[in-house]
């Protein structure tokens, strides 16, 4: 293996039993098995003439799934490299090997390098021990060395900014203190492979901020990352290199904006499914997003936009939600009808529309996701419908009709200028 | 490539040898090795894991570390109004509170030991299914948690020998291999039952019970001198026998040497142990996705 590379996966593949199978597997099963072992083995030695992994093949699939299969890529030494994907295709298993949490059931992976690995921040805090207790404890657990620890603990106490807590027991920290202090005792790991599983997401805008700032220190020190994360901003702001899993492949390694790009464009694919969803207690007809005046939706034209629902149930005090997503499912405005007015009780079966008139639609040209959720206030219940519904708003002039980058974001404004000379 | 480690890594010439090779990750083998070396490289951790039991074994408790002296204090206390006074249980000429007390550490240290590492694994799940490190530190933590509360109602024995002018003789020498047995006998039992543990919650259940009938199969109440000669060779299939007489012998000096009796309970700690480990490191590879 080349000291160029990093990670080097061969076919790796991971089953995970489902279902009952295990619940049934009793002490009995177990001692049948074990008497049957040997039988076993013999069989494979001679099976595995023609293919090693014909004994695995054959089993019945029905009650397991492959979390991952036949996945196989190299990351080169240096790369940050984000790993992309919905809920369930393989992301947090593929860091589960790679940090030899689980054991793949086929293939390999060679790794050249120390690794650390953080898929939860705060693992084997306790509650009542203090922050410096603390920071050894997690530290260790980690793999870092006492050595190690006492080094960088000064370090670590200033990135977490929790300098006058440091002996108070952690129980007594605010969340935000507690995760800022678990974060950074997993950052000061000397390591040269980082894995690093949707931890970006917590704390404060300011403190994930200075979560980025050390991923970007790390990567420039020439250490390898490898980043699970649903944040597409970040995972094209931090990474160069981009692996897409679908249903526990992989199906596209490239260019880290490639992989995002295409990635995005598969979730349209699903977001323009069939126009009527379910949920457990509502059926949505159509969400529909129009502009009176004009075909196409244009940045501070009118618009409307309306949800067309039936209940399933007897909803007492029905309620929509309406929020309204960048594409990368940013959550860029929400609107509530509770705040506005309150509806008369809806039989189940019963046809309602209900929605918003807007004077000005606020988003620059793009594209954009709508979310909605229903509820029944009486029972409380609140369901979000499983998709997002897409709308475009197109480009048209806005001040003064300029091409506008991403440099002017998403919502436009509108001003008029203050120039004194 | 060397440019970079050197950048990263100012000290600790340990890790550049660890990084200069690469690491496979494969499917489950079955058997394995031990693995005393990566043990050896994470006692950092089986340190931290200890010292955590200890610092939050009590607290928020308004006795504190006397609960260490005070369990086994009233164990003894109860033991000599009922098997010393009432029913006149023999003691080998040792007065009797001393007799079950000197028993009763070793026991209390086995029966914690026990208990703990049982279920260790199934209590650190949250660390079994988010880090990676040798999944032995755990029990073995959990084992070794035992010998602080030992070695604080070890102080109370000395008193207490003092008080009936009992002096030990050259044998003292001997008593770090009883306690070594002990540990070694639970940690035996422990890897067993913990690795069960997690596919089987079952074990939980069952170790109570267990620890209290394995209490009477011990001498701690009673002297195996009440157990046929012929038959004391067979009593030391329970190591704790060969554990507890020799600490009576090792400590009070009055009780005969554990002989053959004690030769077997080695036997089948080595043989518990052995197979533990083996069955254990068997396992562990499953255990992050079965827990």
């Amino acid at each position: 293996m080349s000291s160029d590379i990093a990670i080097r996966c061969e076919g790796l593949s991971k089953r995970y039993r489902i279902g009952k199978t295990d619940s049934y597997r009793t002490l009995r099963d177990v001692i049948a098995d074990a008497a049957a072992a040997p039988f076993r083995r013999l069989r494979r030695t001679v099976s595995s003439n023609g293919n090693g992994n014909l004994a695995d093949s054959i089993e019945p699939t029905a009650n397991s799934i492959w979390a991952l299969n036949d996945v196989s890529f190299e990351i080169n030494r240096g790369d940050v490299v984000g790993i992309i994907g919905r809920n369930g295709a393989g992301k947090s298993t593929l860091l589960k090997i790679l940090s030899r949490i689980t054991k793949p059931t086929r293939g390999h992976a060679d790794i050249n390098g120390r690794v650390g690995s953080l898929l939860e921040v705060g693992t084997g805090f306790h509650p009542e021990l203090t922050g410096r207790e603390n920071i050894y404890l997690n530290g260790a657990i980690l793999g870092m060395h006492k050595a190690e620890i006492d080094r960088k603990f000064d370090e670590i106490v200033a990135f977490a900014e929790v300098e006058q807590f440091i002996d108070t027991p952690v129980k007594r920290y605010s969340s935000g203190m507690y995760v800022r202090l678990a974060f950074a005792v997993a950052a000061h790991m000397e390591t040269e492979i980082l894995l690093v599983d949707e931890v970006l997401a917590v704390g404060d805008a300011q403190f994930q901020k200075k979560c980025f700032s050390k991923m970007s220190q790390i990567r420039n020190q020439g250490k390898t990352i490898v980043l699970v994360s649903h944040n597409m901003a970040a995972v094209r702001n931090i990474c160069n290199q981009g692996l897409h899993l679908q249903h526990g492949h992989a199906v596209l390694q490239a260019e880290i904006n490639q992989v995002v790009d295409a990635y995005l464009a598969g979730t349209e694919e699903a977001a323009e499914g069939p126009m009527e969803v379910e949920t457990e207690n509502f059926v949505v007809n159509e969400v529909l997003i129009e502009s009176s005046s004009s075909p196409i939706l244009k940045t501070f034209a009118p618009c409307e936009i309306r949800v067309r629902f039936q209940p399933k149930i007897d909803v007492g005090d029905p309620g929509v939600y309406i929020g309204f997503l960048t594409k990368e499912l940013h959550r860029l405005a929400g609107l509530d009808l509770k705040d506005f007015t309150s509806l008369p009780p809806l039989r189940a079966g019963q046809s309602a529309e209900i929605g918003f008139s807007l004077e000005s639609l606020p988003f620059l040209a793009g594209s954009y996701r709508v979310e909605v959720h229903l509820k029944d206030m009486s029972r409380p219940l609140i369901e979000r419908v499983p998709r997002y519904y897409r709308f475009d708003v197109a480009e048209t002039p806005v001040y003064g009709g300029r091409h506008l980058d991403s440099w002017f974001g998403n919502v436009g404004l509108t001003a008029t200028p203050i120039a004194r000379v | 490539m060397a440019s970079i480690l050197e950048q990263s890594q100012p000290v600790g010439v340990s890790h550049d040898a660890e990084a200069a090779q690469v690491f496979r990750i494969e499917p489950a083998k079955g058997w394995t090795a031990v693995g005393f070396r990566e043990l050896w490289q994470y006692r950092e951790l089986l340190y931290f894991l200890i010292w955590r039991d200890v610092k939050v074994r009590y607290k928020q408790t308004a006795l504190g570390a006397a609960w260490a002296i005070i369990q086994p204090l009233f164990m003894m206390i109860v033991f000599s109004l009922f098997f010393g006074r009432l029913a006149r249980v023999p003691s080998d000429g040792i007065p009797y509170p001393v007799f079950s007390f000197c028993a009763l550490l070793p026991w209390q240290l086995f029966a914690h030991a026990l208990t703990e590492s049982s279920n260790s694994l199934v209590g650190n799940q949250n660390l079994i299914t988010k880090v990676y490190f040798p999944r032995l530190v755990i029990p073995l933590a959990a084992v070794l948690g035992g010998v602080i509360d030992f070695l604080i109602a070890f102080a109370i024995l000395l008193l207490l020998m003092l008080y009936y002018g009992i002096v030990p003789g050259w044998a003292i020498l001997t008593l770090p291999a009883f306690l070594l047995l002990a540990i070694a006998t639970a940690l035996g039992v422990g890897l067993w039952l913990s690795a069960l543990n997690v596919q089987y919650r079952d074990v939980r259940y069952t170790i109570n019970f267990l620890v209290q009938f394995w209490l009477f199969a011990t001498p701690v109440a009673y002297p195996s001198s009440l157990i046929p000669e012929k038959w004391r060779v067979f009593y030391g299939l329970n190591p704790m026998a060969g554990v507890v007489e020799g600490f009576r012998w090792a400590l009070l000096g009055k009780s005969e040497p554990p002989g053959m009796m004690l030769w077997v309970s080695v036997a089948v700690v080595v043989l518990l142990l052995l197979g533990g480990l083996y069955y254990f490191r068997r396992m562990e590879q499953e255990f992050a996705d079965v827990v």
